[in-house]
Formats: structure tokens, sequence, C-alpha cells
């Protein structure tokens, strides 16, 4: 049973334990923060002390400077910390994500991060980790989202690509995770072509590559060498939000499209002005979330971030007992 | 086969470019038989003559697989009714595809009571987007982003065939349209079968003060646009019909007007409620609309007439391609011959010059006129919205200074926003919801007045947000009813927030007073 006091308590900064004197992925600059993975939202800069995997600690460098924190620790194992014991777990999400579990004298929590069940060629893939308290994500906790296998979302690219050899195929993927995801799909599928690559994807690819995940072929999205045609029929990645600024019109007539797991709702589509929505995500949708809770069977279920409502309801008519954290700072997606 | 129309929405619907959906509907065309070519044909056009599934047949339907309170979240966030289904419902497809007609025919003949059984045993074996697909062509409404129109542009440019000659005989063809695509395909053009067809109606575009001094007011005429409804009353061979603009028959809610289109011919005009020579407000008319059948209680206190403003054909000559003057000096010969209690002529506005037009605009004597109509004396009778013939200017919008009461998020394009409004005027030291809307503003106003709701939420109903009664709107609207189903008693005709009133406080948004002394004279 959960212990009284709780093992983990809501605070301004972000989610809090006593027992040990630290947050985990604080929404604010705190003395001492456990960070699941280095999207913006959960990774921050300015703390005082990080404890995080080595490619977690890495990009949070690559992205903020090495002085992104005053001093860092390497997550290996399990490691005292006050009054708990702290481990990491893979998480499946990105690169270096990762479960934190907190055993403390009342039980085990487990604080999942961002997470997905689906194979993903780019990170180490989830994995189930027994707890008293499972402290969850809930980006789609909602019945509609049942993500379709990404492969067969890839086939669709690579079937536009194929029907319009003249025009520029624009991905959007955010940098970090999704972008070497989805370069991962087109190699399985068999696409060895050059992948061309906006700027701000270059050094998170390029540490991915250093870490071992062969992405293959990736090119600068430049014209500084060629002409506007010489992008008809490629396939460029591009953070969305490059899509709205005069980079995109270097292109011959694109194709918009965009990798997320919001593609599957046709308005969200639409409302980015996408042609061709690729559902590509790396949380868990409703059948993961709820088999998730189902397996570890977990006393309670704290709901942290996204769509709580249609998951207490769940847990509801399980007999399972549950919270919303309401936590306010993390995004849909992050950028 | 429901697997090609599920893909053929799904191109329409993530295909902004008007070129780039000719092209998929053509290529469907070229590559699906008979009849389920036509029926698409017809989905699109809304011409299936579909038993109507209703919304709340298919939440029924949905509520014996889904626990409503998921449902209900899941739809809020989806935004449509069909689309949360085919996503939430249970189980995957089992891999058959079936003919569009098969599902069709069997929802038009299979009885009510059985539907939800029929319903839930196909949605158990489609895909989702088959799902949608099969969801969207019961319930009719298809809104994937298609007009009739184009649909029927489509047509026209899968058999190189002219859109006016497909729109002309288009109200005497009937679903599956083989015939139609039989004349596409190098057969002969069929002969329209339709007596007292509907012929493709000439429209207007907006002008105002400025657009017009580049114009010589010599070469046009003006008259007053009246607030009924623009309709096509035609009689050929002893077949009356009325017609909406867009071609829908409404003659059944009309027996008055079909009783007194004593005439061979098509003549366009608009129709109203009018006693004596009392026009009555939009709202009388309202209340005509959408009947099947009318009580004589109803046909004789609310009467209908028609104000004619040009004439189409005439005792089977086609006046179309006479320039206007011609067609209203044989409009006025014609109204001659006619009830002048049912069928009256739209009057010649005297002017010299804009200046005088308006004037006329800025006061016009009957509070049912909502500005003025200005036409070239050159004109032929041309289908369609073509520039520079004929144009509209409208009264300005009446304006009101409101609160922002209550706002619930968008659907579609705006799901994920809060976009629709609903504010009040003061009554005393209370505010008073008189109306909602949800259109008018910018992006980037929207963006705000959402950040703004989510900041100021103080209580919550289910979608629906109150907020703190601090932000103050400029709302513009067409016209105001007297409505006892409202609260303020008053209803606002196209309402919109045509501002925002950064600069005003809320005790300084205006009274309900001020709104009620807009209302037209009872």
């Amino acid at each position: 049973m959960p212990p009284n006091p709780p093992p983990l308590i809501t605070r301004p900064e972000g989610l809090y334990c006593p027992d040990g004197d630290f947050y985990v992925d604080p929404l604010r600059p705190v003395p001492r923060a456990l960070i699941t993975h280095g999207h913006a939202d959960h990774a921050r800069a300015g703390h005082g002390a990080v404890m995080a995997t080595r490619q977690t600690l890495d990009i949070m460098a690559l992205r903020y400077g090495a002085d992104f924190t005053q001093s860092r620790q390497v997550a290996e194992g399990v490691c005292r910390i006050g009054g708990v014991e702290v481990s990491f777990h893979p998480a499946g999400h990105v690169l270096g994500s990762a479960q934190v579990c907190i055993a403390g004298p009342g039980g085990r929590v487990v604080v999942t991060g961002d997470y997905t069940r689906t194979p993903n060629a780019a990170c180490a893939p989830w994995e189930p980790v027994a707890c008293d308290i499972l402290v969850t994500e809930a980006t789609f906790a909602l019945p509609v989202f049942r993500h379709p296998d990404p492969q067969d979302e890839i086939t669709k690219l690579l079937s536009s690509v194929a029907a319009f050899p003249d025009r520029a195929h624009l991905v959007g993927a955010y940098a970090l995770g999704k972008a070497q995801r989805v370069i991962m799909l087109l190699r399985a599928a068999g696409y060895d072509a050059p992948i061309y690559i906006h700027g701000a994807l270059q050094k998170l690819c390029d540490y991915h590559i250093a870490q071992g995940i062969a992405l293959g072929d990736l090119r600068p999205a430049t014209v500084a060498r060629g002409k506007k045609g010489d992008f008809a029929g490629a396939i460029i990645l591009a953070p969305p939000s490059a899509f709205a600024a005069t980079w995109a019109q270097r292109f011959p007539d694109p194709v918009i499209s965009f990798a997320s797991g919001w593609m599957m709702v046709r308005a969200r589509a639409r409302q980015r002005g996408v042609e061709l929505p690729l559902v590509i995500s790396d949380h868990v949708d409703w059948p993961q979330l709820t088999q998730t809770i189902t397996e570890l069977d977990p006393a309670e279920t704290w709901v942290t971030h996204g769509r709580e409502d249609a998951i207490l309801r769940w847990c509801e008519m399980h007999q399972r007992k549950a919270r919303p954290l309401r936590l306010v700072g993390y995004e849909d997606e992050p950028e | 086969m429901i697997g090609d129309f599920a893909d053929l929405l799904e191109r329409l619907a993530f295909t902004p470019r008007r070129s780039l959906k000719l092209a998929h509907l053509a290529g469907y065309f070229a590559a699906t038989p008979d009849p389920d070519r036509g029926l698409a044909l017809a989905a699109l056009t809304g011409d299936l003559d579909q038993r109507a599934v209703t919304p709340s047949l298919l939440r029924k339907i949905v509520s014996g697989r889904v626990d409503a309170e998921l449902f209900a979240l899941s739809y809020d966030f989806v935004g449509d009714l069909a689309e949360t289904i085919a996503l939430i419902w249970p189980g995957g497809a089992d891999g058959r595809d079936v003919p569009l007609h098969a599902l069709v025919e069997e929802l038009q003949n299979t009885p009510k009571a059985d539907l939800p059984a029929l319903i839930t045993a196909r949605l158990d074996g489609l895909s989702p987007s088959q799902r949608f697909a099969y969801l969207k062509l019961a319930t009719g409404g298809l809104r994937v982003g298609v007009s009739a129109r184009l649909a029927r542009q489509a047509v026209a440019d899968y058999g190189g065939l002219d859109l006016a000659e497909v729109e002309e005989i288009w109200h005497g063809l009937t679903p599956p349209y083989e015939s139609l695509f039989h004349w596409a395909e190098k057969g002969p053009k069929p002969v329209s079968a339709a007596l007292a067809p509907f012929r493709p109606v000439m429209l207007s575009t907006p002008t105002d003060a400025d657009a017009l001094a580049a114009l010589d007011p010599a070469d046009y005429v003006a008259e007053w646009k009246w607030d009924g409804i623009r309709v096509q009353a035609v009689s050929e061979g002893g077949t009356r019909r009325l017609y909406s603009r867009t071609g829908d028959d409404i003659s059944a809610a009309f027996p008055d007007v079909i009783a007194a289109m004593d005439f061979d011919g098509a003549l366009d005009g608009e129709l109203l409620v009018r006693r004596g020579d009392q026009v009555a407000p939009f709202n009388d008319l309202q209340t005509r609309l959408g009947r099947k059948r009318v009580s004589a209680a109803m046909l004789a206190s609310h009467p209908a007439a028609l104000r004619v403003y040009d004439v189409l054909l005439w005792q089977g000559r086609d006046l179309r391609p006479l320039p206007f003057a011609q067609r209203r000096a044989a409009l006025e010969a014609a109204v001659q011959t006619l009830d002048p209690a049912r069928i009256d002529l739209s009057a010649l506005l005297p002017f010299d010059t804009w200046d005088t037009v308006a004037a006329l605009r800025a006061a016009p004597h009957d509070a049912v006129i909502e500005g003025v109509m200005i036409k070239h004396r050159a004109s032929p009778y041309l289908a369609g919205r073509i520039k520079g013939h004929w144009f509209k200017w409208k009264r300005d919008p009446m304006l009101v200074d409101a609160v922002l009461l209550y706002a619930q998020r968008g659907h579609g394009k705006r799901s994920g926003y809060y976009s629709d409004f609903t504010f009040g005027l003061w009554d005393g030291d209370t505010l008073v919801p008189v109306g909602k809307a949800y259109f008018g503003f910018t992006d980037a106003e929207l963006k705000a007045l959402d950040r703004f709701v989510r900041d100021n939420t103080v209580d919550r109903f289910g979608p629906v947000r109150a907020v703190r009664p601090e932000k103050v709107v400029e709302v513009a609207f067409e016209g105001l009813n007297r409505s006892p189903r409202h609260k303020s008693g008053v209803a606002m005709r196209f309402p919109r927030i045509s501002r925002i009133r950064d600069d005003k406080p809320a005790s300084e948004a205006d009274q309900l007073d001020a709104l009620l002394r807009m209302l037209p004279p009872q």
C-alpha cells in the first residue's frame, strides 16, 4: 500500500520526492533533478544537480551547452538518494529515455516519463517495471487513439513519393527522436537513397550515428550546391516550425507531411495544412496504456499530463484507484 | 467498393488544392464501375436519397459498444461524430471489401427498427477509414471539402463536357447517373427528363462606395435587396416548381405561391412573407421554410409571395442571352398578367449618381430591406458568380459591445480551441446572454480569445467554460428577431465577433435596452 505521507507530491516546480529531496522532470530550475529524457519540456537547463542516463545527459549538453547544470551523475544500477533508492529503466520513447523507479519505505513508485511499447529502432525498448504506484503520462489517452503500425505509415509516404516524382516530400518531425525514428523506418522499408535534413536536425542525427544508430546517407537540405529541381522526388525532414518559414520555399511544389500521433484526427491534420498525415507516435496509445496498467497492476495510478479524464474514467470502470496530478507545463508533443 | 470510396474521401479531405481534388475525383470516376461511381457522386452532391440515419441513432448504436463518458470525451476531442465512431469502434476489419451499392441499397431497404443491428454488423466488418466513409454515406452529410458544384465540375472534366450543360440537365437526372457517365464517355447527351427543371442562377459579388466610384452609374440599375430567400419559380407544360438558389425543390412548403404561378416560363426573385403591401421580417418566412405540409392557418397568417426581378424563360423562349434591359421589359410585361397579391415586381430605384444610391442604402423605407442590388444594363443572365455584372451593397451590420460569458471548444478545424462564444449585455447590474458567435475573428484573435478563456475560467460545465465577465467584444449582426426561446427575448442573425474591445472595461458594454431598440416594429 502507498505510504503515508505520499512518496511523491506535486509542487509548483513539478513532481517532488520528499524522502529523497529531489524532483523528477521539474518545470523550473531546482537543486536536484532526475530527468527521464531529453525533450525540452522534461529536460530544462539550470538545475543544481542532474541525474539521468548517459545519453540524456549528452543530449542536454548538446542542446543547452556543457554547463546546463552545476553537477551531473550518470544513472547506473540502483543508487541511494536520501531515504530512497532510485533506478532508471528504458522507456522506448527516444534515445536515452528512461522510466524512473523510486523505492522507499512505503513501496515502489515508477514515473514513466513519456513512453511507448511500439518497437523503435532508434532507442532501447520499453521494459515493464513492477511498482505500487504507476505515475504515467496520458498524452494519447483517449480510446480513439489506436496507432497503426508505423511501417505501414512509411509505406504511405513511399507510395506518395512514387506517385508524385516531381514533388519534394517535406516531412515534419521533431528533432529529437521522431526524426531518427522516421529515418530508421524508411531504412527498414528498404529506402536507401539520401535523406535530406534541415539544419536543426543535424546535431542530434550526428549524435545518434555516434551512438551506433545507422541512419544511412543523410545530407543537408540546402540549395547552395544545386538548383531547386534537385529536390524533386526527395524526402526532406524538418521540424514542423520550418514549414511556415521561407526555408520551405526552396522546394518544388512540396507535399507537406507530418509524422505525429495526432495525425489520426483529420481536423488536426487539416489545421496544420498537412497533405500527407503519417500516424507515427512515440507515446503509448490507448490499448498500450490500458494494457500497461492491467499488466503492472499497481495499487494506484497517477496521471501526470495529457487527456487524464478518459484514463481516470477507465480506471474507475475497472475498479482501479487513480488520481490526476494535473501537472501543467508539459507539451502535447515536444519541439 | 467501400474501400475505394474511403480512399477517395481521405484524399479529398487532405488535398487543399482544387485542381488536385478534381483530378482525384476524375480518377475515381474513371476507375470505378457503375453504379458505385454514380452513388459516390450522389453522396458528394447531396442527391443520394437516403432515409436519414440520424446522429442520435448513431449515438445509440455506439453506446452499445463504448462507455458513454469515454465516448463523450473522445467526441469532444475529435469533433466529428462519424470520425469519432470510426476511430473508437472496437475491433478490426474482417478484410472483406463491399460494393458501395450493396451498402446503399441495404440502408434504403432495411426497416427502421432493424437499422441499429445492420449498422452495428457493418461497423464490425469494416476498417476505420471504411467505417468513416460508411457512416458519412449513411448520414448523408459528407462535408469532406467538396461542394456539389465541384463534384459536377469533376464529371465535366472527366468527360470533357461543359459544366453549364451538365448543370442544366442535372435536375433531370437521378443517381446512379449512368446516362451522365455514358455521355462523359462519348455516349449521347441525356435528354433531360425533368419537367420544369432548375436553371443555374446568376449570383452577385459584394461591392462598396470605393469600388462603385470606378463605374459609370448610367450603365447600371439599382433595386432594393429584400431580406427573403432567393428562389426560381419555374412553370412549364403544366408542371410548377419553386427552387431555392441551390436548386432544392421547396414547392411543398409554398402551395400558395405555386398556385399563383399561372404562367409558362422561369422567373427569378425573392420569396417573402407579405401581408398586403407589408413585407414581414425574415423571421416570419423562416416559420414557413422546411415544411412538408402547411396548415391552412399558417397559409392565412403567413402568406408567401414572390417579388420578381428577372426572367430566364418566357413562353418557350430562352431570354438569358438578352441584355438585362430587354429581359426587364419582358419581365414587366409578364408580371402584368399575374396576381399582384402573390407576384409583384421588384422596383427599379431612380438615381443619377452613386451618392444617391448610397443615400437610399443608408435610409431604406422598410426594415426588411438589407441593402441594394446593382446590375449592369447590358449583362446577359449568366450562371454563377461572375464578377462585373451584379453587385450587392449590403447595409452596414448592426453592432453591440457585449461581454464574453461562456466559451465552448470548437469542432473540426477549431478542435482544441475555445472558439464558440456566448456573450451578454447589461440588464441593470446583471449580464443577460444575448447570443453566440463562432466566427468573425482572425486566427490571431482566436488564439488570444482562447488564451483568455483558459486563463479566466471560473466554472466548467462539461465542454463549456464560464469565464470572468471581463472581456468586451464588438458583435456585428445582420438583423434581429423576437424569439421566445431566448432568455433575452431576441435572436440575432449571423452574429460574429467583429472586434475585440480591449480598450473597453466590461462595465461600459451595452445595455440590453439598446439592443431591444434595434428590433423591427411589430
